[in-house]
């Protein structure tokens, strides 16, 4: 296959937000997920757990409360104030409207999702109603003297408990007053703490209402009398989140130690209709706080400050081995932050408020396989690029040139022109934007960097040409009339004729950019793309999807290609379709045409075309350098994909030239030592 | 299952010149033993399992036999037609056929049936029946025709249905198809018009019935191939009228369709049927067992050489022409459960695979007709679970294994309680096993007569019980000092309070050795290592200055030279276990059990002191012997691990040591752990020193490949 000099960059200082809400839904079986920094990310469980779509940040928008509300809408709400509602096709905010109420702590959509209630700083719980473009204040209920940090609807829509800081409150809908105010102990174990805080509650239809407090308890009261029921004991800390099941037989609470417990109502005895709620299982993925758990069908789903997203499937209930039955990780985005500058050997890398421009080092020397080579010279930080205004980066690229960056927020497109002086930088940014150019979901310069592609998110797509310091635009590609899904990836040809646009569920469009029209659709799959490629010479198309399918497509024949066919008719291996992290980033070999490079975040892969396909029996990942075997067996055993899992995770990985990798890893010590010290459990001693 | 054993040929010579093989093989009074008669003239009895000859007779150049001779049970004599109207009766004695009793019937014989308990029956082929007695008394009688003219009969039975004689023959006239019953208690004669259903043009080839309930089931082997089933009645609504019954389709192409001849059936109990016949057109013969129930082939054997389409089935043996010979086939079929039909183990023991797998539990869904029971069960329990199942089909096993430990009696319940644990695994199964052993003792407090240990011990096995499940089960064992329900407890739980642990571990001590000597306890856990028993304290006083090694010496320059003494010492003193064998099994199974030291350290504050340097002692032992390999493991198939071993020397120390430090024989023991533990302090601190060293080394070697933001390597990929 070949020997390579890798750049191995570890300099990427990428540090995830941490998660703070999560809101499954069951008729999509979508997973909504809010960070720290104000990012919203939808997670398609049915696609193999893929991250479709996402909401940009913004400095002063905490999200505190995050909820679905008639299958498709999803609101948020946070300390700002406001109530948000994400517009899911367009990728961008609809509206916001201020409640009027301080900070918002919390929020829930009523059982048959007409109605909004959010919980506010000033202790004011209130009602709006959800119309079908916009929501309205209905009223307050009655008023309490804390903050309102948790809110549950009775299933029936009648009732509703609300947690504060030392009681809960249950209101009547109908009256809007409480009807029952339930006190919470205040002492842990023998200690008077000064407060506490109602993190979660949960209103069941028998009419408990399950409350989880940061004193560490579970407890379970009977909303009708207002009396404790039950009182668990279950951590040294607060425990911070809870989630029902639809059925209400199992639920999920997580802690600030980490520990997340399953709790199942089960019988007491065999032939008893007497059932209980029983702690039954801890699950200790996270180091630090859980700050938010949900329950689906099949699975628990938590995540907190550590910023992992876990997935813990209850096995009793997953049928069939699949993508379901497996414990699920997710810390990276399923899209790419770093782009390259293949000729100049630069790599420019996308935080949430500033970009970094980074030149690559180089050696004179050589090796064999393992070696690290001495440097001749060091990796050199160009640039520091901070944003302007609160709102965070959606996307960024730079030319392949080097000499043109382009960014872009919620609101702002920004182009800068880069001019090398030596080992000094210019920075020239590009003024007066054109009106249409306000927001761009990707940004893709053409491979002789004359041209700029745009993906707006009204779905259309912008042709720009740069001239010397200013632009041109040339056209704009409209999208099919009655679609207004937007397009999140691009793809350009090398000889620059051709530009291949992606959804999040549609097919991949590819236009004609001599001609300026629509060319073909490759037609629609069943699992979103998470990355797209035109090959060079050829023009192929290739296309990954989150099933870890891989497309080859022929645009100028309109039609998949033979090897494409050939494959799919074997099937990939069956290793290679349990990978559970996306394909992100396509690239080819300039010099070999049947070579196709991909990654995903724990493998690199170099498809050789030309060689035969692995089938279950083979041996997909074939670690070891073969050190004195015979040529012929080694041809023998050879099949179309060689793997690496050596750089991991790898967020990023191109081939510079023939002979040139660069893999830009970001070890998870890394980002665990950034984040705030866990609580300490003490182990030993006494 | 069903199951054929290896056949063996019966006759060294060729059977007679007949063409169709052997007429009939009945059996003889004898067990073992059966008439074998000949196509041609011969009649010989064969000892089956010596599988030779013990006696042979012939009829007279000219003569031929025309109906197989049988036994009648009643006097041991053998019977015999010859020339269709000539009987010949005759016993073991007699030489020559031609001399003994001859009577001369006036019409022509069918065939003899002669089964144990009543007098032999002839059936005449006009379709008449008389008994034996009554046609010697008058061998010249007038015999009437029952059957019209060109009905032939085809195949007769005659079997006991309750007590009373039954015989059920098969006429066939223009290819249709009539049965007669005639019983002999009420001298009726049924008949019966066999309705063939839609296949009209199949000729039926061979039959056979069996008696179900009240019914007479009569199977029949089609020539299209497939095993057909008609229930006759056997007490007509209207015994006079022509009834008609339809037959219904039970096996499908058990045979090939166009096989012309060598077809057989026969019944072999409830659920199996024997298939003689090519399975396939083109194939060779076979003898195929299937289950009906199931509808499964259980089993086949091929016969190469070619068969006549005659099956005879006498006493677990199979009889039939392989070739020229006659040959047997031993046929034998075990209790059949639902897991052995579908290929599953009945008893495995992996508790993973019972949470996986659910099998549908095909009795209930299928009814009671097509037979709920285990063949081969004991007949007793046949019949009553036959009424059971007759009064209350939807009773659930569980409903009625429960039922049966409140009133049955010992013996009955672990039969149910065998049933059930071989078939049932429902989701529940963990919740009736508990169920079954709280009812148990529930009845053991009632009766406390009752004590159902055995049950109790196999519910055990199960795996599936806890403590949590069935609290008063280990209450009830300390009670009755049981060790082994104890031993078996402590293995098999996972959830046994603290508190019972230490009253068990109390109990292990305090047992006398000779009531211990009596008990079956597994001994898995322990090894040869407790091969020589030595009761009581370790008196090693004399070894211990033979080794040089004086207890009072006391400072640390000795702690080096104890150290080479170690193993010495240790090969000297292991000889001597402080227990016995059975001792340490028990005491193997407390120091396997979970605990929390909070909770159990005050229950071991109130054991004896004695008993608790004893348990020091064996623990101590145990330790020895570990340190004697390099893996620092016991020998065993499943040992007491040494972080177990350590454990509970200290935490038998912290409970009682202030009791352990006045006792006088303790002393020594406490002496040489606390030598122990100063020599593994100072071995802990050196490589506490070597593993600073090792860490810096470790961590230079890191930052070498791992620590650096940025580096360029060189890849290959093969």
């Amino acid at each position: 296959m070949g020997e390579f000099k890798v750049h191995r960059v570890r300099f990427f200082n990428y540090i995830p937000s941490g998660i703070r809400c999560v809101a499954y839904n069951n008729q999509t079986n979508r997973l909504a997920v809010s960070r720290t920094d104000g990012t919203v990310e939808i997670y398609n469980l049915s696609a193999n757990y893929f991250q479709e779509k996402f909401f940009p940040g913004h400095e002063s928008r905490a999200t505190e409360a995050l909820c679905w509300a008639n299958g498709q809408r999803l609101f948020s709400a946070g300390l700002n104030g406001e109530i948000i509602e994400y517009d899911l096709q367009a990728l961008n905010i609809k509206y916001a409207v201020d409640a009027f109420g301080g900070p918002i702590w919390s929020m829930a959509a009523s059982p048959n999702g007409s109605q909004l209630l959010v919980g506010c700083e000033d202790g004011s719980v209130k009602l709006f109603q959800i119309t079908p473009d916009k929501i309205q204040f209905e009223r307050n209920f009655d008023r309490q003297k804390s903050r309102i940090l948790s809110l549950s609807w009775h299933p029936a829509g009648t009732h509703i408990a609300a947690g504060s800081i030392d009681y809960i409150s249950v209101f009547d809908v109908k009256s809007g007053s409480a009807i029952h105010k339930m006190l919470v102990d205040r002492q842990y174990m023998g200690v008077s703490k000064r407060k506490c805080i109602i993190w979660g509650v949960a209103f069941l239809s028998d009419g408990t209402v399950i409350s989880v407090d940061s004193a560490g308890k579970v407890q379970f009261w009977d909303s009708a009398t207002g009396t404790l029921v039950k009182n668990h004991l279950i951590a040294n800390t607060d425990v911070q989140s809870i989630a029902i099941s639809d059925q209400e037989d199992s639920f999920v609470v997580g802690t600030a130690e980490g520990t997340v417990f399953h709790f199942q109502l089960v019988s007491v005895t065999s032939n008893s209709s007497e059932k209980q709620w029983v702690r039954t299982k801890p699950f200790q993925h996270h180091t630090h706080d859980v700050r938010a758990v949900a329950h689906s069908p099949i699975a628990l789903i938590s995540g907190g400050t550590d910023t992992h997203l876990v997935i813990r499937p209850l096995m009793e209930k997953v049928e069939v081995k699949n993508y379901d039955a497996a414990l699920r990780k997710i810390t990276f985005p399923h899209r790419r932050l770093v782009s390259c500058a293949k000729k100049k050997q630069l790599l420019l890398f996308q935080f949430a408020h500033h970009l970094e421009l980074w030149r690559l080092g180089s050696t004179v020397a050589t090796g064999k396989n393992g070696d690290t080579l001495p440097l001749s010279k060091n990796a050199d930080h160009l640039l520091h690029l901070k944003t302007k205004g609160p709102e965070n980066i959606i996307c960024s690229c730079i030319s392949p040139c080097g000499s043109w960056i382009a960014y872009s927020t919620a609101s702002r497109f920004f182009l800068y022109r880069l001019n090398y002086e030596h080992d000094n930088i210019n920075l020239q940014r590009v003024s007066k934007m054109p009106a249409f150019l306000r927001s761009a979901l990707q940004i893709l310069f053409s491979e002789d960097s004359t041209k700029l592609f745009v993906a707006s998110n009204q779905g259309s797509v912008h042709v720009i040409r740069l001239l010397e310091g200013s632009f041109k635009h040339l056209h704009t590609f409209q999208p099919q009339s009655g679609t207004v899904e937007s397009m999140c990836l691009l793809a350009v040809s090398p000889d620059g004729n051709w530009l291949a646009a992606s959804g999040t569920s549609a097919g991949v469009h590819v236009y004609n950019v001599k001609q300026l029209k629509l060319h073909c659709t490759v037609p629609a799959y069943n699992f979103p793309v998470t990355a797209l490629a035109i090959a060079p010479n050829t023009n192929n198309l290739v296309i990954a999807h989150s099933d870890q399918q891989v497309f080859e497509y022929s645009i100028p024949d309109k039609q998949y290609t033979q090897w494409s066919r050939t494959i799919q008719k074997q099937g990939f291996h069956h290793l290679w379709l349990q990978r559970d992290t996306p394909i992100t980033h396509i690239s080819f070999h300039p010099k070999r045409p049947m070579h196709i490079l991909l990654h995903d975040a724990y493998m690199f892969c170099i498809i050789d075309k030309s060689l035969p396909l692995p089938n279950d029996k083979t041996l997909l990942y074939n670690p070891l350098p073969p050190t004195n075997e015979s040529d012929i067996i080694r041809r023998r055993t050879a099949h179309a994909f060689k793997i690496s899992k050596k750089y991991k995770p790898l967020l990023f990985m191109d081939l510079l030239d023939e002979r040139t990798l660069v893999a830009v890893e970001r070890p998870l010590d890394d980002i665990i030592a950034q984040l705030p010290p866990p609580i300490k459990k003490k182990k030993f001693g006494t | 299952m069903a199951a054929l054993e290896e056949g063996f040929t019966l006759t060294a010579v060729p059977l007679g010149s007949g063409p169709d093989g052997p007429l009939g093989v009945e059996q003889s009074d004898k067990t073992d033993q059966f008439l074998v008669t000949d196509s041609g003239r011969t009649v010989i009895l064969y000892k089956v399992s010596d599988q030779k000859p013990l006696g042979s007779w012939s009829v007279k150049q000219g003569q031929i036999i025309t109906c197989p001779a049988v036994c009648n049970f009643q006097t041991g004599e053998y019977i015999v037609v010859h020339d269709n109207k000539v009987l010949r009766i005759w016993n073991n004695e007699d030489v020559n056929l031609d001399k003994v009793f001859k009577a001369t019937l006036s019409a022509e014989v069918y065939r003899i049936h002669s089964i144990q308990g009543t007098e032999p029956l002839v059936l005449f082929k006009e379709g008449a029946i008389r008994g034996l007695e009554a046609l010697l008394a008058e061998p010249q009688q007038k015999i009437e025709t029952v059957i019209s003219d060109e009905e032939v009969i085809k195949w007769t039975k005659f079997f006991m249905v309750f007590r009373h004689p039954v015989l059920i023959f098969i006429t066939e006239k223009h290819g249709n198809y009539f049965a007669y019953v005639q019983k002999f208690n009420s001298r009726i004669l049924s008949k019966y018009t066999l309705l063939l259903g839609q296949e009209e043009k199949s000729v039926t080839q061979s039959f056979s019935t069996s008696v179900h309930r009240k019914f007479i089931s009569l199977m029949s082997l089609s020539s299209d191939g497939c095993v057909y089933e008609t229930l006759i009645p056997i007490h007509p609504s209207d015994p006079e009228k022509n009834q008609r019954v339809v037959r219904s389709l039970l096996l499908k192409s058990v045979v090939s369709g166009n096989a012309r001849s060598g077809v057989a059936l026969t019944i072999l109990d409830q659920d199996h049927v024997a298939v003689l016949g090519p399975p396939l057109s083109a194939s060779k013969e076979c003898l195929s067992i299937w289950n009906t129930k199931f509808q499964t082939l259980q089993t086949s054997k091929e016969l190469p050489q070619g068969t006549s389409g005659q099956l005879w089935y006498h006493g677990e043996n199979l009889f039939m022409l392989h070739g020229k010979f006659l040959t047997v086939i031993p046929y034998k079929c075990e209790v059949s459960s639902l897991a052995g039909a579908l290929g599953k183990l009945k008893h495995s023991q992996d508790p993973d695979i019972h949470a996986m797998t659910h099998f549908v539990n095909w009795e209930t869904s299928q009814g009671y007709e097509l037979g709920s029971q285990n063949s081969e069960q004991s007949k007793r329990i046949l019949r009553r679970r036959k009424i059971e199942v007759s009064v209350q089909p939807e009773v659930p096993p569980s409903t009625q294994l429960l039922a049966a430990v409140q009133k049955d009696s010992e013996k009955h319940i672990e039969v149910e309680l065998r049933k059930f644990l071989a078939v049932q695994r429902t989701p529940d199964f963990h919740t009736i096993i508990g169920d079954v052993v709280i009812g148990l003792l529930g009845r053991y407090k009632a009766e406390p007569s009752f004590y159902p240990r055995n049950c109790l011990m196999q519910l055990i096995q199960t795996r599936v019980l806890s403590y949590s499940l069935c609290p008063g089960l280990m209450e009830f064992a300390l009670e009755k000092t049981d060790v082994q329900i104890l031993q078996l407890c402590l293995q098999q739980f996972p959830d046994i309070p603290e508190s019972v642990t230490c009253a068990c571990l109390k109990i292990f001590l305090s047992i006398g050795d000779d009531s211990l000597q009596e008990t079956d306890i597994n001994m898995e856990s322990v090894s040869d290592y407790t091969a020589t028993i030595q009761d009581g304290e370790i008196e090693e006083q004399t070894e211990i200055l033979q080794n040089g090694f004086n207890p009072e010496e006391d400072n640390c320059e000795n702690c080096a030279q104890e150290l080479i003494e170690k193993p010495q010492a240790a090969t000297e003193e292991s000889t001597s276990c402080p227990v016995t064998g059975k001792r340490a099994a028990l005491l193997n199974a407390i120091l396997h059990s979970a605990y929390s030291e909070t909770f159990l350290l005050p229950h071991l504050k109130d054991i004896p002191a004695q008993h608790i340097t004893l348990f020091l002692q064996y623990l101590y032992f145990l330790y020895l012997k570990c340190s004697e390999n390099a893996t620092m493991t016991l020998p065993g198939i499943h040992p007491p691990t040494l972080n177990q071993i350590m454990d509970w020397i200290c935490l038998l120390l912290d409970a009682n040591f202030t009791v352990v430090v006045m006792i006088p024989e303790a002393k020594r023991l406490l002496l040489s752990l606390y030598k122990f533990v100063k020599s593994q302090i100072s071995i802990c601190s050196e490589l506490n020193k070597i593993e600073v060293s090792f860490r810096e080394l470790q961590k230079l070697n890191q930052e070498k490949t791992n620590r650096e933001l940025y580096s360029i390597e060189v890849l290959e990929l093969f």
